[in-house]
């Protein structure tokens, strides 16, 4: 009888939806390999074991770690440095931890302007004594804690050195369960690979690409789109050219553009600059010469490109956040 | 006070065909501008990347300068139009950004406008220096530990 050892994984959850924890259990049955080959050792959303168990256990102790969520508050970076310290293999599970995933949005403002809104400002607030969350607050019983808000929001690759990338809001089930049969195996890549396809969403999307020239961008509501032509040249600003796939293109299949959070391909910079640089490519191509002097009139087309094109890589991106007001 | 003190750093996207042969005829004619711009020759100014502007404002660029060929004079046709158009979205992202978007310039230069080139970076110069320096470049942007 053989007496194989049980890997020890770890799930953590930092700045996050919570999407990613679900999407562990999005792999149905196979989830039953994953218990067959792993002792899940801390896992917040699901087992009770305390920060404190995770600091008595000794450096390594966890085969692999797969933290989601991007890194905001003094907590989520005590944890990313806990969790980096205490496991052999860290993979940054989600966009999130990827790139900053939605909530990387929040570098273009900082934690005054953001307390401001939610506490202060807001419609529905009703906060006479401008009340803010403090990091410290002293009552009868002692003193109260809570885990600094920071300004900036960092990718988990800005706070501890990882080992592998898993991207996707949230990463694709085929995807979590060919990372967990790699690990297994013992069959990962070299340090720092990411655990998707290399390349992007548009190889695996079924649409008819044809001439791409866009003169109008479609919003999505705007139109009802042709399901069986590609969506960029509907008009639509689909990210797919500038994103990394392996998620079988779900949301092109379901008639909605691709945002990103697959992220960069492979070899690019920054996803926002490659998507910007090929859409306008195409925008306006048609009559570029006649039409030359009105191309500001074309681009202002695109209300938003930080949070198009930037959804979520912010915090990934070559400059990262809103520069700071002084 | 220091402020005099500051020469901006301008990176300069150039054309080959055009641009680039207009700052090298502002060279040979002598004609004199302040040596605050940093050339890279590329073969149009469609080939400049969004990329390659916002990783010069990442290294510390105070500004940038990306010239081409008029409109219908490309070498290639057409590149300069596409130029154009990821200059002006550029724009919207460095303003969404809190840079100001005075800092990324783009200019159409012909191979004989030598003077019109050195009239251009000598504008630009005193532009950026009334800007002051980038708030990327003065440090502390890239180690927001909080």
């Amino acid at each position: 009888m053989e007496n194989v050892e049980k890997l020890k994984f770890a799930f953590y959850w930092a700045a996050s939806c919570g999407g990613c924890e679900i999407a562990v259990l999005d792999i149905n049955e196979k989830i039953l390999d994953v218990v067959a080959k792993a002792d899940i050792v801390f896992w917040p959303v699901a087992i009770d074991i305390k920060y404190k168990d995770v600091e008595a256990m000794p450096d390594k102790h966890v085969d692999v770690c797969f933290f989601n969520g991007a890194i905001r508050t003094e907590e989520q970076e005590h944890m990313a440095k806990l969790l980096r310290a205490k496991s052999k293999v860290l993979v940054a599970f989600g966009s999130c931890a990827c790139q900053g995933g939605i909530p990387g949005l929040a570098n273009v403002a900082d934690r005054k302007e953001i307390f401001e809104t939610a506490y202060l400002q807001s419609t529905s607030t009703n906060n006479p004594d401008s009340v803010t969350p403090k990091t410290s607050f002293v009552v009868m019983e002692g003193e109260l804690k809570l885990p600094e808000l920071f300004d900036t929001v960092k990718t988990l690759d800005q706070t501890v050195d990882i080992d592998y990338y898993l991207p996707g809001c949230p990463p694709h089930s085929n995807l979590v369960a060919e990372a967990v049969e790699a690990i297994a195996k013992n069959e990962l890549p070299p340090k720092g690979a990411v655990l998707a396809s290399e390349k992007s969403v548009c190889d695996e999307c079924p649409r008819k690409k044809e001439d791409k020239k866009i003169s109008k961008i479609n919003r999505v509501y705007e139109i009802v789109p042709d399901p069986e032509k590609c969506l960029l040249e509907q008009g639509i600003i689909c990210m797919g050219p500038a994103t990394r796939g392996g998620c079988e293109a779900q949301c092109v299949n379901a008639n909605m553009p691709c945002t990103g959070c697959g992220g960069p391909c492979p070899n690019e910079v920054e996803q926002g600059a490659a998507m910007m640089s090929a859409l306008l490519s195409i925008l306006g191509v048609d009559g570029e010469k006649e039409r030359a002097h009105d191309a500001k009139k074309l681009i202002a087309q695109v209300k938003d490109p930080l949070g198009t094109f930037y959804k979520y890589s912010l915090p990934a991106s070559l400059i990262r956040r809103r520069i700071m007001k002084s | 006070m220091t402020k005099s003190a500051f020469k901006p750093k301008i990176v300069g996207f150039l054309c080959n065909w055009c641009s680039y042969a207009g700052a090298d005829l502002a060279g040979v004619s002598r004609i004199q501008y302040p040596p605050t711009l940093r050339i890279v020759r590329v073969m149009c100014s469609g080939r400049v990347d969004p990329v390659f502007v916002l990783e010069a404002f990442r290294s510390g660029a105070d500004g940038v300068l990306v010239a081409g060929c008029h409109p219908g004079d490309c070498h290639y046709l057409s590149g300069n139009y596409k130029a154009q158009r990821r200059i002006l979205m550029l724009k919207k992202v460095l303003e969404q950004l809190g840079l100001e978007p005075e800092r990324l310039r783009l200019e159409w230069v012909s191979a004989s406008e030598g003077d019109r080139f050195a009239t251009i970076v000598k504008d630009m110069t005193e532009e950026i220096t009334k800007l002051g320096p980038s708030p990327l470049s003065v440090g502390g942007h890239f180690n927001v530990k909080k």
